[in-house]
């Protein structure tokens, strides 16, 4: 029997067994939580975690691109990315998910036969955590750049007034300079 | 488990919260989890206690030496002022009902943001200082004793609740933990342990009559512009008056609506309908902030700075007002206002000067709320509209915290834009009118240095909005809240960057035909009516 | 922990008549002085806490609305969850009170992952708080079968509708299966679910524990180990007509039970069973949302310092000039 069999066969155990995981690093109340209530819209922390670990363990047995795993992971990572974590924290889960693995096939690898094809999932696995890591600091930077946009919203009447003084007055190589600096920010 | 996963285990203490009773997890000031603590000028200004320059994150939070008396006294105080207060501490059963029912719960997880929890923290303090059983029994009747760690909790969980009421919607008792977290702040507030997104917001206001500390010649100037973009995009120029005494209706909105984005595009909205309409109305300059910091301060700071209103309106002889789309201010409008400043007999129950209705629901506090007085126009026909200018939106309706839990103003809104704009998206049920979820960021915690915590309280709300983006292609969130049209720019700009956020008068000024207007090719904002085909695939 | 203090405490409670009456032989304590004690704690206690709620004034009238407000004539208003005069308002209460409406709001089951059907916890916290009220509610009503001479019709008439199922002998309430059902559901519900187990303390755990071991007695004696009811009747009705007598030959299970009872009565006003009396007393439910149509009056309304239109002129008068804002003083 081929990897693909066996972790079809456990796929059930190993998606719970993984969301448990990933629950658990959340506050001990928050975890049964995130569990227990199914409704989307009164959880949508849980649901987000339930729609990647499904996703993510459907595409590595079902060979499906690793895109469709991309677009669950970088929901949750979004979600990880603005809660109490650290940023080894906030993307860590597939680390779990590959110590899961090699618990759950221990005695397949003592059998043998199936190390070989754990290894090209492993692979996988990493190149997922790699784009984890990826969206994790593209919406830690949009956090950041949230930051500045807000200002410039709240006073936007302000700043205009303050921008339109300053084009006019100050004519010259200066103003070029101004003006060239604010279209980059932009 | 194999050796590496313990490892795994280990690292993980460093986030993890200890399985320890929640009296004995101490809080953890970290950058972004809190907001900065109010300059000594602002509390000065205000006449507050105890103005220095303090953080958090210190060791020593400089108090009053007879801090604790100060506490003890002025919860007693309040707990013979407000029935509120004293119910609330004794009724709860901690049946858990209102547990998930916290956006900062639900997106964050933390225990402490259990509206119950919440109210523990202060509730335990009560009882083990002013209840028999508490005093004897101590912790095991979950009393505990007053210490400086109980300050600092409640500074950064009293500055973590948007005074949404959700919880209270859903407690067999009614509690409310507005109404505690209003105590909690008043009790810091007599400490000196305020935050300055809150307090430099109500000095401005208390000064120069808004938050932003506009001077009168700015923000007249400051209107110019607006006046000149809705010219540009209408051909209709407007004239509307400032301070001018004999006006018959005075109109108080927040300052947010004339000096950011996108409120201005609310409040050309609002220009033009009164415009149109031939209104007799002015605005103040003196009363120029609907909005009131001091909901988030304290019973007193509401009624000082609110009392601008009434003297306004009295001063300019005006016989009604109308205020503006918010969501706390009418909180104050609505459920203080009257009972702080008024009786408001200075003034005459308000009519619609152009359709007659009588706003009866207003007679005593003479104050309308917008949608009210508009939904009246279109309902007798006094409007020409053409929703199709609307029609490359595709609306859904977020329903503020305050107007829809402290008024129960549901029905106008959607009224309004349904005669606006032809495509309209309910949000699920559970997460609107009563049961809507708060945007994250009101009660004064709408500030950039609590940009997680923001994020993370106001998933559901997004959560929400992503899935009518999903199911419906909706790319426009509507409010009717000064708060809501800040910090819902931001969720979303985070959670569901296709969506914008957008006034209820947006809408109106958009399908709002004029009379000597132009050929409409551009919108209130200045971007073209009809998306090109092709552009907007959703 | 606070779990097995809890416990600890009740089987003390049970113990303490147990052992009074089987070697102190303190019937008239436990069957006479006890009971009166506790009934004078619960009615002072309670008419004490009511008292000093009802002291502290309600300032601002900050009903919780749940629904449509009343506007414009045309727009339907909600009458019951955003009620406009004392009519909803009562009506609201009632459905508060009576059917626990505000808890019933969490009883929302949406379809997710296709056919599957998702409760929301609280729903079962809804049905479980309902049996446990109405069924106490009754068991307390049946009881008064005890205090009166001869049995009023109505109580008759509820036991036969108790007891429709007409099975064994006795014949079986449901309400004292539903009461003991409930009460367990309660009690596990605060173990099993680790929000709800996190916020607990001794006092929530306690009274369930009280309850089920009142109910336990009442059950063992109407079902398993009879006691004299005649004798109990005589010994209720002499406390009625405050002619104490103990009868002999009760037997000690109910004295176990009636001490319970006698320490629910006298934990009741100290402990946050008084919800009971609170929610009627509760400012977001019990006021009607006519805000700005009726003035709600401050008894303490006192004067605060504001910033005068006067001294905002002051202030920038000559700014307000140079641009043609009106102004009161030259």
């Amino acid at each position: 029997m081929g990897l693909i069999d066996i972790l079809s066969g456990k796929k059930e155990i190993i998606e719970k067994k993984w969301f448990d995981m990933i629950a658990a690093s959340y506050p001990v109340n928050a975890s049964s939580f995130l569990k227990n209530q199914k409704e989307q819209f009164a959880n949508p922390v849980g649901n987000t975690i339930g729609e990647a670990v499904h996703t993510v363990i459907d595409v590595l047995i079902h060979e499906g691109t690793n895109e469709k795993a991309n677009t669950c992971l970088d929901k949750l990572v979004k979600v990880r990315a603005v809660q109490d974590f650290a940023p080894s924290m906030a993307v860590d889960f597939l680390y779990m998910l590959k110590q899961l693995l090699k618990d759950e096939l221990k005695n397949e690898f003592h059998t043998g036969g199936v190390y070989e094809e754990f290894l090209l999932i492993e692979s996988r696995i990493d190149t997922m955590a790699l784009f984890s890591f990826e969206s994790y600091l593209k919406y830690k930077e949009k956090i950041y750049e949230l930051k500045v946009n807000e200002f410039k919203n709240m006073a936007f009447r302000l700043l205009e007034r303050a921008n339109l003084t300053f084009e006019f007055k100050d004519e010259g190589p200066a103003f070029e300079k101004s003006v060239l600096e604010r279209d980059t920010v932009k | 488990m194999t050796d590496e996963l313990k490892q795994d285990d280990l690292v993980k203490i460093n986030y993890k919260p200890p399985k320890k009773d929640w009296m004995d997890t101490p809080v953890n000031f970290r950058h972004g989890t809190y907001i900065y603590p109010a300059r000594a000028k602002n509390l000065k200004y205000l006449d507050l206690p105890n103005p220095r320059e303090w953080s958090p994150t210190d060791e020593d939070w400089k108090l009053p030496e007879n801090w604790k008396d100060i506490i003890l006294n002025g919860m007693k105080e309040r707990l013979d002022k407000y029935r509120s207060f004293k119910v609330f501490m004794d009724i709860c059963v901690r049946c858990g009902a209102c547990a998930d029912k916290c956006h900062f719960f639900i997106g964050g997880g933390d225990p402490k943001n259990m509206p119950v929890l919440r109210a523990e923290l202060i509730r335990s303090i009560y009882k083990g200082n002013f209840t028999a059983a508490g005093k004897i029994l101590g912790r095991l009747n979950g009393a505990r004793g007053l210490t400086k760690d109980v300050i600092k909790e409640w500074f950064y969980y009293f500055y973590q609740c948007t005074e949404c009421r959700r919880c209270s919607v859903f407690c067999p008792y009614g509690i409310d933990t507005a109404e505690i977290t209003m105590m909690g702040r008043e009790l810091l507030t007599l400490l000196g342990c305020n935050v300055n997104w809150v307090l430099e917001p109500a000095a401005n206001c208390y000064r120069t009559g808004n938050h932003l500390g506009i001077q009168p010649h700015a923000l007249k100037d400051m209107f110019e512009m607006l006046l000149d973009d809705i010219e540009d995009r209408t051909g209709v120029k407007i004239e509307p008056t400032f301070n001018r005494k004999g006006a018959e209706i005075l109109f108080v909105t927040p300052s947010a609506d004339y000096f950011a984005d996108p409120g201005i595009y609310t409040c050309m909205g609002y220009l033009m309908l009164f415009h149109e309409l031939g209104l007799d109305y002015t605005w103040s300059t003196y009363a120029s902030e609907g909005g009131n910091f001091g909901l988030f301060t304290s019973h007193e700071m509401i009624k000082r700075l609110n009392a601008k209103i009434y003297a306004e309106a009295k001063r300019l002889g005006v016989k009604w007002i109308i205020g503006g789309e918010c969501g706390h201010m009418w909180r104050v409008i609505h459920q203080y206002m009257d009972t702080m400043n008024g009786p408001a007999d200075f003034l005459e129950a308000p009519v619609s000067p152009i359709t007659g209705t009588k706003f009866e629901n207003a007679k005593s506090t003479k104050m309308v709320h917008i949608t009210e007085f508009t939904a009246d126009l279109i309902k007798n026909n006094k409007l020409k509209l053409d929703p199709s200018r609307n029609d490359k939106l595709r609306i859904t309706f977020h329903d503020s915290c305050n107007p829809a839990r402290a008024m129960g103003i549901l029905e106008e809104p959607r009224y309004i834009i349904k005669n606006v704009c032809n495509n309209f998206f309910e949000m699920p049920e559970n997460t609107a009118r009563e049961q809507t979820f708060c945007c994250g960021g009101g009660a004064g915690l709408g500030t950039d240095e609590m940009m997680e915590i923001r994020m993370r309280g106001g998933m559901p709300r997004a959560n929400a909005v992503q899935y009518v983006h999903d199911k419906h292609g909706v790319n426009r969130l509507t409010c009717m809240c000064a708060i809501d049209r800040a910090t819902l720019t931001t969720l979303m700009e985070y959670w569901v960057p296709d969506v914008k956020v957008t006034g209820v008068h947006e809408l109106v000024a958009n399908a709002l035909v004029m009379k000597g207007e132009k050929e409409r090719i551009v919108d209130i904002r200045g971007e073209p009516l009809k998306e090109k085909k092709g552009e907007d695939d959703v | 922990m606070k779990l097995l203090l809890a416990f600890v405490i009740v089987l003390v409670l049970s113990a303490v008549p147990y052992i009074g009456i089987k070697y102190a032989g303190m019937s008239y304590e436990f069957g006479v002085i006890v009971p009166y004690a506790a009934v004078a704690v619960f009615i002072l206690g309670f008419v004490y806490r009511i008292v000093k709620w009802a002291k502290s004034p309600v300032p601002f009238r900050i009903p919780t609305t749940c629904g449509q407000e009343k506007s414009l004539p045309w727009i339907k208003q909600n009458k019951l969850d955003n009620p406009s005069g004392t009519s909803g308002v009562v009506g609201r209460m009632a459905l508060e009170v009576l059917f626990f409406r505000s808890l019933f709001r969490n009883t929302k089951t949406e379809l997710k992952d296709g056919p599957k059907l998702a409760y929301g916890s609280s729903g079962w916290l809804w049905l479980a708080a309902i049996a446990f009220h109405w069924s106490f509610l009754i068991i307390l009503i049946r009881h008064f079968r005890l205090f009166s001479q001869p049995v009023p019709y109505l109580i008759n008439l509820l036991e036969n509708v108790d007891g429709f199922l007409q099975i064994g002998i006795p014949t079986l309430y449901i309400t004292d299966i539903l009461l003991l059902a409930a009460v367990l559901y309660l009690f596990i519900r605060r173990i099993a679910i680790p929000q709800v187990r996190y916020i607990s303390l001794v006092s929530d755990y306690f009274p369930l524990l009280l309850i089920f071991g009142i109910g336990l007695t009442g059950v063992l004696m109407r079902y398993f180990y009879r006691v004299n009811v005649i004798g109990v009747k005589e010994l209720v009705m002499g406390l009625i007509a405050l002619k104490p007598a103990v009868p002999a030959d009760i037997g000690s299970l109910f004295f176990i039970h009636l001490f319970l009872i006698s320490t629910l009565f006298a934990y009741f006003p100290f402990s946050k069973l008084m919800h009971m009396g609170g929610v009627f007393l509760s400012p977001t439910r019990n006021l009607a949302n006519n805000n700005r149509m009726v003035r709600h009056i401050n008894p303490w309304n006192y004067p605060v310092h504001v910033h005068t239109y006067a001294e905002y002129e002051d202030e920038f008068r000559d700014k307000m000039k140079s641009v043609g804002l009106p102004v009161e003083k030259e």
